[in-house]
C-alpha cells in the first residue's frame, strides 16, 4: 500500500463520494457553532425547511459577544449581542443540538470546550465557522473553520464539498530552551513562511519538541496553522493524547474505548510518505518572540530591534511602513523598550489552564506596574475554577489583575473588552491586525509567560530574565 | 445565489498586501443575524473616520471608483477570520470579483458561495491588471468566465484558472446544499459504514 501521511489517512476515512474532478463530500464528524456565525445559517434552515441532519453531532457555545464580568446570564447590555446569544438559545432549542448557555460553568471559548468536554477525539473531522478550528488539530483530528454557507451546509448534510489541500511537514528538532513555549514555536514558524506559506496545505507539525508538548501546548501550535494561512494543522496522536481525552464527558468507555484507542494507534504518518513542503525549525534556536506589526508574520525574538520598512521588498515594503505608522513605532528602536498599557491574556491560542500557570509562575508575589490595565479571561468556566482551586486566580488578583469570566473577549474585542485608539497591548492571543482589538489599538502578540513578564515592568521584556530572578 | 457569466466593469486596485478581513468588516458589525446592509461599513476603518466621515484618499471614496465592481489586490486577500461578512459587504457594496496573486483559503471559498469571483494571477498580471486599474472610471475591465479571461481597457486578455464544479455553480447560480442533498442516498449509507467501523464517533 502506498504510505500516507496523516492527512491522507484522516481524509480517505471521511470521504463520501468524490467526483471526477476530484471534488469531494467529506463527512464531518463533530460541528461547533457560536453565536455569530451561525444565526443566518440557521435561517436558511427555517426558509428552506430543512433540517440538523445530525443534532449529536452538532454543539453550541456562545463565546464570541459575552461580556467577561458578572451579570452576563441574567442581562448583556449590548442589545446587537444580546440579540445574537437569544438567537443560539433559540436555535440551539428549536434544532435540538448540544448546547452550553452562558450560564453553564462548561461554557468557555468554543475551541476549549470541544476539547475538554471530549466533543473533539483522534481522527475525526471538526468544523466550525471560525478560523480558529484548526485548534482541535492538536489531537490528530482534521479541523478546519467555515463560512457561514458551509456552516448550514454541514447542519443540512453532515457533509461538506472539499478538494483536497496539499501536505506540509513543519519539523521542530530537538528541544526548547527555558522561557520558550508552544506560543514562541508557532510564531517563530509563521515568521519563517509567511501567514501566506501554509496556503493550499494542511500542515503536520512533528519532531521532538512537538512531541515534548503537552496537549494544551500542541493546541497553541495548531491554533495559529490558519495564520500561517493552512486550511488545518495536524499533530498525530500519541499516549498524551489518548490520557488527556480518556475519561472526558463525551470520550468513548469500555469497548468503544478499545476499539477507538486501536484506531488512533494507526494515525501516523507512514514511513517514505510524501509531503509538498517541508519546514526544519531547530528548537534550541527559537526565542521568546513578540509581533512589532500588523500582520502575524511580523514575529522577531524579543532581543531584537524595530525594522525599517526598506529592510523588505515587494508588496511588503508599503505594508512595513503602514504598520510601523500605525503601531507607533521607530525603526531601530530595542523591542524592551516598547511601553505597555494593557496586557490580555486569554483566548483559544492561550486560554488553557497551563497558560494561566505559565503566567502566575512569573506574577507570583509581584505587582503590575501602576496604572497598568491587566485581564486574564479564562477559555472556559472549568478552566477558571480549577485555576480558582489551584490558587492561580489569587495570584493574579493580588498581582493586580482583573479575574473574568470565560469568552473570546478581547482577542477579537466584539465584547465590552476593548482598546481605545493608541492604547498598546501585550495580548496572548492570535492576531494583531489593525483594529482588531478595538480601533487605533496597538496589539503585541506573545505567550503567556511574556506577557506577564510585560505586566510587571510596564514594556516588553525578556522573561529569561525575570526567570533568571526567580529561578 | 445570483449567476456569474461576463462582468465589465470598474477596477479599483488596492495594491496593499495581507488585507484581512478584520479590515474587510471590523467585528463590530457581526452582530447582525442578516447577510445584508454590510455594504456601507465596508473597510469601514480604512473607509471612514472615527466620527463617520469619508477619509478621501481611500480608493472606494474617490469618485472614479464609488462604482467598483472589481478589486485588484496586493497578495494574500481576505487572510484572518472566516467571516462570511466580508464577502457579503463586497457583495453589497456591489463588488462581484477580486483579482490577486493569492487569497486565504477561507475567504476564498466564500466568495463562490455567495456569487463572488475570486481570481488569481500570477505577480506580473496582476501588476499589468493593477496598471490598468489605476486609470480610474474611464477604464473598463472585462472578466469572462465561461472563457476564463480578463481583458484590460485596452484590449489586453490574460487567462486565468477555476476548478470546474465552482465554475458551473457560478455560471448557473447553483445552491449547494441542493445538490449535495442529491447524494442524499450516498451519505445515508457511508453514515451506516462508518458507524459501524467508528462507533464511538
Amino acid at each position: 500500500m502506498t504510505a500516507r501521511t496523516l492527512y491522507d489517512k484522516i481524509w480517505d476515512d471521511h470521504v463520501v463520494h468524490q467526483a471526477d474532478d476530484g471534488t469531494c463530500l467529506l463527512y464531518i464528524d463533530r460541528h461547533l457553532v457560536h453565536e455569530v456565525t451561525s444565526p443566518q445559517a440557521f435561517e436558511g434552515l427555517r426558509m428552506t425547511g430543512r433540517k440538523v441532519r445530525a443534532p449529536e453531532k452538532t454543539i453550541a457555545v456562545p463565546d464570541h459577544n459575552v461580556p467577561t464580568t458578572a451579570g452576563r446570564d441574567t442581562h448583556i447590555d449590548n442589545e446587537e449581542s444580546r440579540i445574537q446569544v437569544e438567537a443560539l438559545d433559540k436555535n440551539a432549542r428549536d434544532f435540538g443540538i448540544n448546547y452550553y448557555p452562558v450560564s453553564d460553568i462548561r461554557q468557555g471559548i468554543v475551541h476549549i470546550v470541544g476539547p475538554e468536554q471530549g466533543w473533539t477525539l483522534p481522527g475525526m473531522t471538526v468544523v466550525c465557522g471560525d478560523s480558529h478550528t484548526a485548534t482541535h488539530g492538536a489531537f490528530g483530528a482534521l479541523a478546519h473553520g467555515i463560512g457561514t454557507s458551509e456552516v448550514e451546509h454541514v447542519l443540512a448534510t453532515q457533509t461538506l464539498i472539499q478538494k483536497k489541500s496539499k501536505n506540509m511537514k513543519v519539523e521542530i528538532t530537538g528541544s526548547l530552551r527555558p522561557g520558550v513555549t508552544a506560543k514562541d514555536i508557532t510564531l517563530s514558524v509563521i515568521g519563517a513562511t509567511g501567514t501566506a506559506g501554509g496556503t493550499g496545505y494542511v500542515i503536520e507539525y512533528c519532531g521532538q519538541a512537538i512531541r515534548e508538548l503537552s496537549m494544551e501546548g500542541r493546541m497553541t501550535v495548531c491554533n495559529m496553522a490558519i495564520e500561517g494561512g493552512a486550511r488545518a494543522g495536524l499533530i498525530a496522536p500519541d499516549e498524551k493524547t489518548f490520557a488527556y481525552v480518556m475519561g472526558r464527558p463525551h470520550a468513548p468507555k469500555g469497548a468503544k474505548w478499545e476499539a477507538a484507542l486501536a484506531y488512533w494507534k494507526t494515525l501516523f504518518t507512514d514511513d517514505g510518505a510524501h509531503f509538498d513542503k517541508v519546514v526544519t525549525i531547530r528548537g534550541e534556536d527559537i526565542a521568546p518572540v513578540v509581533t512589532w506589526g500588523t500582520s502575524p508574520e511580523d514575529v522577531l525574538p524579543i532581543t531584537g530591534t524595530v525594522p525599517s520598512a526598506s529592510d523588505f521588498t515587494g508588496g511588503k515594503v508599503e505594508a512595513a511602513q503602514r504598520s510601523l505608522d500605525y503601531m507607533g513605532l521607530t525603526p531601530g528602536m530595542k523591542l524592551t523598550d516598547i511601553k505597555i498599557d494593557t496586557v490580555f491574556i486569554g483566548s483559544c491560542t492561550n486560554g488553557r489552564i497551563e497558560d494561566l500557570r505559565a503566567a502566575a509562575a512569573i506574577l507570583k508575589g509581584k505587582k503590575i506596574k501602576d496604572g497598568m490595565r491587566a485581564m486574564v479571561v479564562p477559555g472556559s468556566g472549568l478552566v477558571r475554577a480549577q485555576a480558582e482551586e489551584e490558587g492561580l486566580a489569587q495570584i493574579f488578583i493580588d498581582a493586580g489583575f482583573e479575574w473574568r469570566l470565560a469568552g473570546c473577549s478581547m482577542c477579537l474585542a466584539m465584547n465590552p473588552d476593548q482598546l481605545s485608539p493608541g492604547e498598546r497591548c501585550a495580548a496572548t492571543s492570535n492576531r494583531n491586525f489593525e483594529g482588531r482589538q478595538g480601533r487605533g489599538g496597538r496589539t503585541h502578540l506573545l505567550s503567556p509567560a511574556m506577557a506577564a513578564a510585560a505586566a510587571i515592568t510596564g514594556h516588553l521584556t525578556d522573561v529569561r530574565e525575570m526567570m533568571g530572578e526567580t529561578v | 445565489m445570483d449567476k456569474f457569466t461576463t462582468l465589465t466593469g470598474i477596477a479599483a486596485p488596492m495594491p496593499l498586501v495581507n488585507i484581512d478581513t478584520d479590515m474587510i468588516i471590523p467585528k463590530q458589525f457581526l452582530k447582525t443575524i442578516q447577510r445584508s446592509g454590510l455594504g456601507k461599513n465596508l473597510f469601514d476603518e480604512m473607509r471612514y473616520t472615527q466620527d463617520g466621515a469619508e477619509i478621501p484618499d481611500f480608493v472606494l471614496n474617490q469618485p472614479a471608483y464609488r462604482d467598483a465592481q472589481i478589486i485588484v489586490a496586493g497578495d494574500n486577500f481576505g487572510c484572518g477570520s472566516s467571516r462570511e461578512h466580508a464577502p457579503w459587504a463586497l457583495l453589497d457594496f456591489g463588488i462581484r470579483c477580486v483579482i490577486s496573486t493569492s487569497f486565504a483559503d477561507i475567504f476564498f471559498n466564500n466568495c463562490f458561495k455567495n456569487g463572488i469571483l475570486p481570481i488569481v494571477m500570477p505577480q506580473d498580471v496582476v501588476e499589468v491588471l493593477m496598471a490598468d486599474a489605476r486609470k480610474g472610471a474611464n477604464a473598463r475591465m472585462t472578466v469572462d468566465l465561461e472563457a476564463q479571461t480578463v481583458t484590460t481597457s485596452d484590449g489586453q486578455s490574460f487567462p486565468f484558472q477555476v476548478d470546474a464544479f465552482r465554475k458551473h455553480c457560478l455560471l448557473n447560480g447553483l445552491d449547494d446544499i441542493g445538490l449535495t442533498l442529491e447524494k442524499a442516498s450516498a451519505i445515508d449509507s457511508f453514515e451506516a459504514k462508518y458507524s459501524t467501523q467508528h462507533p464511538w464517533a
